[in-house]
């Protein structure tokens, strides 16, 4: 911060060497070009999610007259594409199924996730771990080292372990896997978020006759809690829009809301509407958890990376 | 046991002795913290790897009545004259060369505009980010089924009123890999950006303050001082962006299916159709572990050059 708010004044001391009038001309013009750009990419950013929801109001007129924005103006509003998920019961109950099974499956993995990842994330930053030739390093390193694993490398192993335990299509098989997938990343920010708090209160309380985990879990647990939030987040980003497991794992009663879109890609041809609403519901939870909880998907996302 | 906790702990210190009192030595209960995740961890990902690279030495059908049988370095052989493999192969390169160094300029360019007093600020940065939220698979049906649709799409017919006279996004294979690179880049660039801004606001001001009173420039101060300084952190954001490019999958699926013909394959995609369509799982998984080589072979040959320059610099 102490960066962005120095500049300007130190960019105003520049313009008056170089002489104060084309300064300040140059200074307008770079504040203009630079927010053109920042608007421009804002307009990026935003516009095939304002596309997808106009388009999720148009019926096959609105589709087929070619690109229209502006509902009322440019096109009657319809409810076609949204009747398509709730009108029909049979469409409904399908709909509500893969949401319900994406919002459990998130939430159960995410939050299986993070118990694991905070545990070993507290004893990788505060113990000194010795199994065989290795320590502390060691294990982080292969944890986060199996973020490399491609899902193809795996697959297909997993299909056949699967097959064998009856985990094919059910909520279970996948929550477990996302929650490993899951797991490096969550420890990787655990282990941040522990590191940077002081040692002192867990000492007191141990002194004070507390277990390593009554102390754990009364004193620092809830000082961690930016980093759980942290970490709980990411994990259900990742949980909520993982397709290609859910392809290959899932056939109908544990399919999520990605793989219930992807089929419809292929079934629904130029039914824009219909693929608009869906598309619309998949993505609305978490465009709102976005614009709510930035902060701490900023702070997930950049543990460890900066000293 | 070593211990951080322990050393200025008398309780800690002394806890081995206190230990059966409360059912578990220290010791144990530190290894209780670590020991859930690695035992999950072990279950779900040692075992697919060491059974894949067993099945990658079988002629596995799974409609095959006979089973397996072992045979060796069949598959290995077959994926070195396959075209397709290759062809798949270098569609990772080129979504891992061309994706990445893209979306790396772009995000330090909006880092830096970012990294400013300007109006906005909390706007800015919550929009930039939604593009990360969005699931690849929205993103694909969104952006590159609708919006770069030949006849309905909004992004031809803009560049159809600029006089751009050929808008097809998908017709042959390079421009359906490029609109793929585009699309991926729309959420995949909000990571990089994230990262960039945090490297730029860990900057030491005062460094950067000295240089203007030097009579630094704008151009000079980046080339010398922000881009160097950066380095550490632009090499993290660039190798965990590589590694998730490698594999990239879903968007590829949902938007033109490898096609035109195979030209979008990417290995994972041609496992994926391969191992699963076509339940020929011996030889998917062999290409799987060939695969898997590769990425790590690429992932420690950036992290030792490149790593050892960004030491020299830093």
């Amino acid at each position: 911060m102490a960066v962005a708010v120095g500049r300007p004044a130190a960019r105003r001391i520049a313009g008056e060497r170089r002489g104060a009038a084309t300064g300040r001309v140059g200074f307008v013009l770079g504040r203009l070009a630079t927010y053109a750009v920042l608007l421009f990419w804002a307009a990026v950013c935003l516009f095939p999610i304002y596309w997808t929801f106009t388009t999720s109001l148009k019926d096959q007129a609105g589709v087929l007259q070619g690109p229209t924005y502006v509902p009322f103006l440019d096109f009657e509003p319809s409810s076609l594409g949204w009747d398509s998920i709730f009108g029909d019961a049979d469409q409904r109950a399908i709909f509500l199924r893969n949401a319900r099974n994406s919002l459990l499956i998130g939430l159960a993995s995410s939050a299986f996730a993070v118990a694991l990842g905070s545990l070993a994330g507290y004893g990788l930053a505060r113990f000194d771990y010795r199994f065989g030739p290795w320590r502390n390093r060691d294990i982080s390193f292969w944890f986060l080292s199996q973020l490399i694993l491609p899902p193809a490398a795996v697959v297909m192993p997993i299909l056949i372990l699967y097959n064998a335990a009856s985990l094919l299509d059910t909520q279970i098989g996948l929550i477990l896997l996302y929650t490993v997938v899951n797991l490096p990343i969550v420890i990787w920010i655990m282990r941040d978020q522990f590191a940077s708090i002081p040692i002192d209160l867990e000492q007191a309380a141990l002194v004070d006759g507390a277990t390593l985990f009554g102390a754990f879990r009364r004193v620092v647990l809830p000082i961690a809690a930016p980093g759980i939030v942290a970490a709980f987040i990411l994990a259900l980003i990742f949980s909520w829009n993982e397709y290609f497991f859910a392809a290959v794992l899932t056939a109908s009663r544990a399919v999520t809301l990605p793989l219930l879109i992807a089929t419809q890609v292929s079934s629904q041809g130029i039914k824009w509407w219909s693929m608009a609403a869906f598309s619309t519901a998949a993505i609305l939870p978490l465009t709102i958890v976005g614009i709510l909880l930035e902060r701490y998907i900023v702070k997930g996302l950049t543990a460890g990376a900066v000293k | 046991m070593a211990d951080r906790l322990a050393p200025s702990s008398a309780a800690a210190s002394t806890a081995p002795a206190l230990g059966p009192k409360r059912g578990l030595s220290q010791a144990w209960q530190r290894r209780l913290f670590i020991l859930p995740a690695v035992v999950v961890a072990l279950a779900v990902v040692i075992f697919p790897t060491v059974f894949g690279i067993y099945v990658a030495f079988t002629d596995w059908q799974l409609n095959d009545p006979s089973g397996r049988t072992f045979n060796g370095l069949a598959n290995f052989a077959a994926i070195l004259r396959d075209g397709r493999f290759w062809n798949a192969l270098k569609n990772n390169f080129l979504f891992v060369g061309l994706g990445v160094p893209f979306q790396y300029l772009v995000a330090l360019g909006l880092a830096l505009l970012l990294n400013q007093e300007i109006r906005g600020r909390r706007f800015f940065r919550v929009v930039f980010l939604l593009p990360f939220m969005m699931s690849p698979v929205a993103a694909g049906w969104m952006i590159g089924r609708s919006i770069m649709d030949a006849q309905r799409g909004p992004l031809p017919d803009l560049l159809g009123r600029l006089g751009v006279e050929d808008v097809s996004f998908f017709s042959d294979g390079t421009r359906a890999i490029l609109s793929l690179l585009l699309i991926d880049s729309w959420y995949s660039i909000p990571f990089l950006l994230v990262m960039l801004l945090a490297g730029l606001q860990a900057l030491p001001p005062e460094v950067f303050e000295a240089a203007h009173i030097d009579g630094a420039g704008r151009w000079q101060r980046f080339r010398d001082m922000t881009f160097p300084l950066l380095l550490p952190v632009s090499l993290t954001a660039v190798v965990l962006r590589a590694v998730f490019e490698f594999k990239v999958i879903d968007i590829i699926l949902v938007v033109t299916g490898g096609g035109p013909g195979n030209s979008t394959e990417t290995l994972t995609a041609y496992i994926y159709r391969r191992g699963v369509q076509n339940i020929d799982v011996g030889y998917a998984t062999a290409m799987a572990q060939l695969f898997l080589v590769v990425v790590i072979a690429v992932i420690v040959l950036v992290l030792v050059t490149v790593g050892r320059k960004v030491r020299e610099v830093a």
